[in-house]
């Protein structure tokens, strides 16, 4: 038997014999629990996906289609030739380093090939060799390298490891977006079969049930009718919303994470309160029952499939506008994308908020406004009445969501919102939030569980900041408007800052707002004892 | 190699051009070189832009740095997050004459051995805009040089540049500030471990090219002064398309001329067409507005959806057992 | 000299190479950025391991209680048990603080009195590696209940209302009125 030798010193010195060497030389290494597990071949067969084969991260052969790099060249081609982003991003790249250290990835992994600009180099390099005149004749001097399969597994690594926040994009001298390079990389990688299942999954339900989640119509109503319940219990009040109701006003869609999910579901009794109290002539409907669009984290048709369902509900339904609940990249697709994708929504009106009567100008065209928007308004126009001292077991601090943050400029209607709602609030350091704010670490389909240690390290960043008003003010609850945040923040803060919540906002709301009629409340929206009514039944 | 390449491929130029000289290839160095030169460089640039032009922008796709144009009592930033193409052209104003975004930015660092924060750095803005407003400066003056009389204005400049007033002749700030900044934008690019990492041949050539027309230009006009009115009759004999070759041009500024040339033709087909790219960066050049305006996409095109009859026909006896309306009962 | 004061005196040098020790730890692309004086603070892995090691050696020097000393080492293990490391590369850190007491005190070991001193020192560095360890392991066990506790969240109430369903089947009476009969004995009513 071997002796047991191990000493510390052994164990500390990790010995990498191989002398530094340049980044294109240095082999991708796929390690576990960084990577989300690939596709199941019956999702992508159900949105009809192309070169569908087995195949896992960690193998050396990946079975990847026999004309793939021919695959993979045409549908950069293609995409140069349609996106003017894409072509330019590819050739003005001044490798300056400003991006290097804003993305979450590399301050929490450190592996320079999370720098925003090596990830794009990883593409750029092919790009070079074969669509440039200095790439060919030059080669590697001029930073371009052939497309290999280990080239290919790397782009595919490290842009899983990308969550398309943008913040590279802020302070980049040329607005290169790092997130426009990733998506068209994942198409690329999508064009070949490499699909993660956390994405396709969702995409699959999405397409046929129409959300992610997979809940069909009378499973929402009945997980819908739950939570009736609990705010029955907590209120005294039975709110009756309708489903799929043709004439009414409005139609709310909202990440079906808020349906289903903890914390999310606190978030929709909010959403239900709120309206009830309003009086508001809305409906939900169980086929577009999906503001979120994971279609988005795979290709740009796909998104446009997915998202096909919103203006079509509201077109059947007869609504006269729509409004959208909290969710980031739902937001980011609502604001930037759906009105170009499916529109032009002729058949709707502006929006116009039935309580005070502000026409939402800035929507005009899409016909859809967002949550706080329309919440801030009513606040505004003093049309709720708060209890904020309901909320005074909180210590409330606001995490921008990247989508909402950067592809909308969303920072101070939730704001607002949280200060008439909380009697304590407090912003977390300067450069950590508003356009600057860090990534929860799991978005674009990230949010597996196989990948926790990536989740983990990619949500350091945002966790440090979080850790600083905990420590400096007592902050227990993080709010946000995403629904990828109210997952994976929850079990970012329990492993980084245990203690605190995550919540959304019309949580917050919902647990403020004195409703007509209500009795006198004992509980918050969790269920959990208000301060002081210890007792009180 | 990504250092000493194009070190060696500056150094080769520069051999190039005092054989050249040398061996009184004067007229292929004083005019074939630098028409050809701007020749490339024009048209160079004309075909980078287009080419980038004919790819469409589909979608609205601003990168937002401030608060959206909302509820009227909510004070908009109209420089980040632009909602009138005026707000645009203050945001790529701003970005193009002030490194907006370069200016915001900040970097991790450890206060009081406990506290972790992010503060502001503005070394590589400082960096940036000095170069780069050195070379205009420096550009604009060699006008003199292809202007005859010369304009009222660059005595102004010259004014501006030569306020210290040191030596004769007088000392312009803005040669000896892009010698400067070329070295930190070099140096930094060895001394930073991230950006050294990321740095490529094709990232130090210009910069050697740069460091070295600028200390060729100041080698000619402080200590080995070379003819300037045979220069001048070079250079109006260029911008007249009457070539003329001056006798007495020292070779060092066929050196310079052959570096500028090369930069010139470099241009479009390196990084540094990021002068022009800046400007067609969708990210930046858009209005943040798809919202209030839909943006149309050119290539937009039908897909195959999953229609809500397609979706009832799937669930109808649920719906209607949970009392959900159906459209065919 | 007595060895505490020999401690606080030393206390930049060691906390230098402890800190050196630990940066060698991580791949060569990581370390070489962590290296440069500067650029090792200017992430959250690097100054977070920093301030958690200033932090434990006061903390020795002060003798402090477990408590203290368990929450700055926290701080450091928690990083660490998320990165591509075995769980003994995770902690053997802890024990690099020895070499790098010894390597400073090279000059005063011979003193019978110094070196029991640091004896009963390394003693309780020793039992900072077997805290680590206990803290390692709750990290750990957090990651593993987070992936448990996530499909939890997101199927919590499917499980509930099945559960429900078959209650009132069983007990032949309203889901509703279950509902509201199990939300008021959940709060003790």
């Amino acid at each position: 038997m071997a002796k047991f030798t191990a000493k510390p010193k052994d164990l500390i010195h990790i010995d990498f014999k191989n002398p530094q060497t340049g980044w294109m030389d240095t082999p991708v290494d796929i390690r576990e629990h960084m990577y989300c597990h690939p596709s199941k071949a019956k999702d992508l067969e159900t949105v009809g996906f192309p070169n569908i084969h087995e195949w896992k991260p960690i193998d050396e052969n990946w079975n990847l289609p026999e004309n793939w790099k021919e695959t993979v060249l045409n549908g950069i081609k293609e995409r140069l030739q349609k996106y003017r982003s894409f072509h330019v991003f590819m050739d003005i790249c001044v490798r300056c380093g400003a991006c290097a250290d804003k993305c979450h990835f590399y301050l929490g992994t450190g592996d320079p090939k999370n720098m925003p600009v090596l990830r794009a180099e990883l593409l750029r390099s092919v790009y070079r060799k074969y669509f440039t005149a200095s790439g060919k004749i030059l080669g590697k001097t001029a930073g371009a390298r052939e497309l290999t399969e280990d080239v290919l597994k790397e782009i595919w690594n490290y842009y899983y490891q990308c969550t398309e926040c943008r913040r590279c994009s802020v302070f980049c001298p040329y607005g290169i977006d790092q997130a426009e390079i990733t998506m068209i990389g994942r198409e690329l990688t999508n064009l070949v079969g490499l699909q993660l299942g956390w994405i396709a999954g969702p995409v699959a339900n999405c397409y046929m049930k129409g959300n992610h989640l997979g809940l069909e119509p009378h499973t929402i109503k009945s997980n819908i009718e739950m939570m009736l319940d609990d705010i029955e219990t907590i209120t005294g009040i039975r709110i009756n919303p309708t489903f799929n109701r043709k004439g009414a006003e409005i139609l709310f869609v909202t990440p079906s994470g808020d349906l289903f999910a903890m914390p999310g579901i606190y978030t929709a009794m909010g959403y239900l309160m709120l309206f009830h109290e309003l009086g508001l002539d809305y409906t939900w409907s169980t086929y577009a029952s999906e503001g979120g669009n994971f279609g988005f984290f795979s290709s740009n048709e796909m998104a446009k499939r997915l998202n096909s369902k919103i203006y079509a509900e509201a077109k059947r339904l007869g609504v006269k506008w729509v409004l959208g609940g909290e969710c980031g990249h739902m937001w980011r697709v609502l604001h930037q994308y759906m009105d170009t994708w499916n529109g032009p929504a002729d058949f709707l009106e502006v929006p116009r908020s039935p309580i005070t009567g502000t026409v939402f100008d800035n929507a005009k065209s899409t016909k859809m406004t967002h949550i706080s928007e329309f919440t801030a308004d009513l606040i505004k126009h003093g049309k709720l009445k708060f209890d904020k001292s309901r909320n005074d077991h909180l210590k409330v601090t606001y995490h921008d969501s990247c989508n909402t943050a950067r592809g909308m400029g969303m920072f101070e209607e939730p704001r607002y919102i949280i200060k008439n709602v909380c009697n304590h609030f407090y912003d977390m350091p300067e450069n950590t939030i508003r356009e600057k704010t860090f990534c929860c670490g799991s978005g674009t389909g990230l949010n597996a569980s196989e990948n926790m240690e990536l989740r983990m390290r990619g949500g350091l960043p945002r966790a440090n900041a979080v850790k600083y008003v905990h420590e400096q003010h007592g902050v227990n609850m993080l709010a946000n408007i995403c629904a990828i945040d109210r997952a994976t923040l929850s079990a970012s803060m329990d492993y980084w800052v245990p203690g605190v919540g995550v919540a959304g906002i019309s949580e917050l709301v919902g647990n403020a707002l004195i409703m007509k009629g209500e009795k006198e409340r004992t509980a918050d929206l969790r269920g959990e004892t208000l301060p002081g009514k210890e007792g009180a039944e | 190699m990504k250092i000493l390449f194009p070190f060696f491929a500056v150094i080769a130029l520069v051999l190039l051009a005092v054989l050249g000289t040398a061996a009184n290839l004067h007229f292929l160095f004083g005019v074939v070189i630098p028409y050809a030169a701007l020749f490339i460089f024009i048209f160079g640039v004309i075909y980078r832009v287009l080419k980038w032009a004919k790819s469409p922008v589909p979608f609205c796709i601003p990168t937002t740095c401030g608060q959206q144009k909302s509820l009227p009592w909510i004070k908009q930033n109209k420089l980040e997050n632009p909602s009138s193409t005026l707000h645009v052209i203050g945001r790529m104003a701003l970005e193009v004459l002030t490194f907006r975004s370069l200016f915001r930015n900040i970097k991790g660092e450890l206060r009081d051995s406990s506290k972790f924060v992010y503060g502001s750095d503005k070394w590589l803005w400082l960096g940036g805009i000095a170069f780069h407003y050195a070379f205009l400066i420096v550009l604009l003056r060699h006008i003199r040089l292809f202007a005859e009389p010369t304009p009222a204005y660059l005595y102004i400049l010259e004014a501006f540049d030569g306020f210290l007033q040191i030596g004769i002749p007088r000392l312009f700030a803005t040669g000896v500030v892009l010698l400067a900044a070329a070295a930190f934008l070099f140096l930094r690019r060895i001394y930073v471990p991230q950006v050294r990492y990321i740095s490529l041949a094709a990232d130090y050539f210009p910069l050697f090219l740069i460091m070295c027309i600028a200390a060729t230009g100041i080698i000619m006009r402080y200590f080995f002064k070379t003819d300037i009115v045979g220069v001048k009759e070079l250079t109006m004999g260029l911008v007249s398309f009457s070539p003329v070759i001056p006798k007495g041009v020292g070779s060092i500024f066929y050196v310079h001329l052959l570096l500028v040339s090369a930069l010139f033709a470099y241009f479009p087909f390196s990084k540094l067409v990021h002068m022009a790219g800046v400007f067609l960066s969708p990210t930046r050049n858009m209005v943040a507005n798809s919202r209030e305006f839909r943006h149309v996409n050119p290539w937009n095109y039908p897909v195959k959806v999953h229609t809500y009859e397609e979706y009832e026909e799937d669930f109808r006896e649920k719906m209607k057992m949970a009392e959900i309306p159906v459209e065919k009962e | 000299m007595s060895f505490n004061e020999f401690l606080s005196e030393k206390k930049p040098a060691i906390l230098k190479k402890w800190f050196d020790a630990i940066l060698d730890t991580y791949p060569a692309d990581t370390a070489n950025f962590l290296k440069k004086q500067k650029d090792r603070f200017a992430n959250p892995v690097g100054s977070t391991i920093y301030s958690g090691m200033d932090s434990l050696l006061n903390s020795l020097l002060n003798d402090d209680d477990a408590d203290a000393i368990s929450k700055y080492l926290d701080d450091i293990v928690r990083i660490r048990a998320v990165q591509d490391f075995t769980p003994s590369q995770s902690l053997a850190f802890v024990f690099s603080l020895k070499d790098a007491v010894r390597e400073e005190a090279a000059s005063k070991i011979n003193s019978p009195d110094f070196s029991a001193k640091l004896i009963a020192f390394e003693r309780r560095v020793d039992a900072l590696a077997l805290a680590a360890f206990d803290i390692y392991m709750k990290c750990r066990e957090k990651i593993y209940d987070l992936k448990a506790n996530e499909l939890r969240n997101m199927t919590v109430k499917l499980v509930e209302r099945a559960n429900l369903i078959f209650e009132a089947r069983y007990r032949d009476i309203d889901l509703k009125d279950l509902v509201l009969e199990g939300n008021k004995s959940e709060r003790g009513e």
